[in-house]
């Protein structure tokens, strides 16, 4: 895998470097509306991805498996509004059971 | 000891442990899959402490445990983080003049604390708020995250069927960004492109692609938040 203290020092440091623009570089100035509006959805587009590609890739195939009923799992038992735990638990387990099976 | 605390402080700490307490979870999956996706314990926490935003470390290691490049992770992860930058921007009015104390403040300027900051509206109470979410949940991300790295290093991801574990968290992470048509849109279109554009780029960049969903925001959205 690729994982190195290079990712671990640069993320660290931007991550921080982002917190301390806004609060205190750019101090009580604001951004123009159409700026925010945008950058507020991210985690939107990002997370969207993640839930997705995490679910129909295969490195680089579209593949449909046994994750397509665990994410079904996941998004009924978010919408009936299950605590965190229980979501992530049961999307697991019916995943690991179909798996195994 | 018998701690006296003022009727009008009681709720904000009581809401801060217990949001607290629900990101404790979140810590304990990212510190599984982090070491599931090859990091070091060492690596997983110093991640918490340092970068400290949940859903950017999350990102960053699960484009690694797929294959990713680091900088695939960097991106995705740099990207997500840009927000914090903006409620940088909504908090600095209600903290001093003070360099030191803003440089330390900033280090805590995430989803959480804005939240529970924003929701009060006196500046005692504003003070009070983010800095008890600030240092519980700044403890309970750290002590979650070590306890999953170390519980990891056990456990095989696929057979338990974290993998997907982790896209519920992301969906539960997600709710709350639906409220509004412009971050249905978003999601959905973040969402397509990611897997629209899989076949044709290395593994990581159609997460990073999926960013180019945020210009639905250059139109101002005209519907209200619904809860």
């Amino acid at each position: 895998m690729n994982m190195s203290w290079t990712l671990v020092i640069w993320l660290s440091v931007g991550a921080y470097a982002f917190k301390m623009l806004g609060f205190v570089v750019v101090g009580s100035r604001t951004l123009p509306d159409v700026l925010s509006r945008c950058l507020m959805l991210i985690p939107a587009a990002l997370l969207g991805a993640m839930v997705l590609n995490g679910t129909f890739t295969d490195a680089q195939s579209v593949v449909i498996d046994e994750r397509a009923i665990g994410l079904l799992v996941a998004v009924v038992a978010a919408w009936r509004k299950l605590p965190l735990i229980v979501v992530v638990v049961l999307a697991a387990a019916v995943t690991a059971l179909l798996r195994a099976i | 000891m018998k701690l006296r605390i003022e009727p009008d402080v009681r709720p904000v700490i009581t809401s801060a442990l217990a949001l607290s307490g629900a990101v404790g979870v979140f810590a304990l999956a990212f510190g599984v899959l982090a070491v599931g996706a090859g990091a070091s314990v060492w690596q997983t926490c110093a991640l918490s402490f340092f970068a400290f935003t949940g859903a950017s470390q999350m990102s960053a290691m699960s484009i690694i445990s797929t294959g990713g490049t680091v900088s695939a992770a960097l991106g995705s992860g740099l990207l997500l983080a840009a927000r914090n930058g903006v409620y940088g921007l909504a908090l600095s009015p209600y903290f001093g003049e003070s360099l030191g104390k803003r440089l330390l403040a900033a280090h805590f300027v995430i989803d959480e604390t804005t939240a529970m900051m924003t929701a009060q509206t006196n500046p005692r109470l504003q003070k009070i708020a983010f800095w008890t979410t600030a240092i519980a949940l700044f403890s309970l991300w750290n002590l979650g995250t070590l306890i999953g790295a170390v519980l990891g290093g056990s456990i095989d991801p696929h057979t338990y069927g974290l993998d997907v574990g982790f896209t519920a968290a992301y969906i539960t992470m997600l709710v709350p960004h639906l409220r509004t048509k412009n971050g249905r849109i978003a999601a959905a279109a973040g969402g397509l492109l990611s897997v629209v554009l899989a076949p044709f780029l290395p593994v990581g960049l159609p997460i990073l692609a999926s960013g180019l969903a945020i210009f639905v925001g250059v139109k101002p959205q005209r519907d209200r938040v619904t809860a």
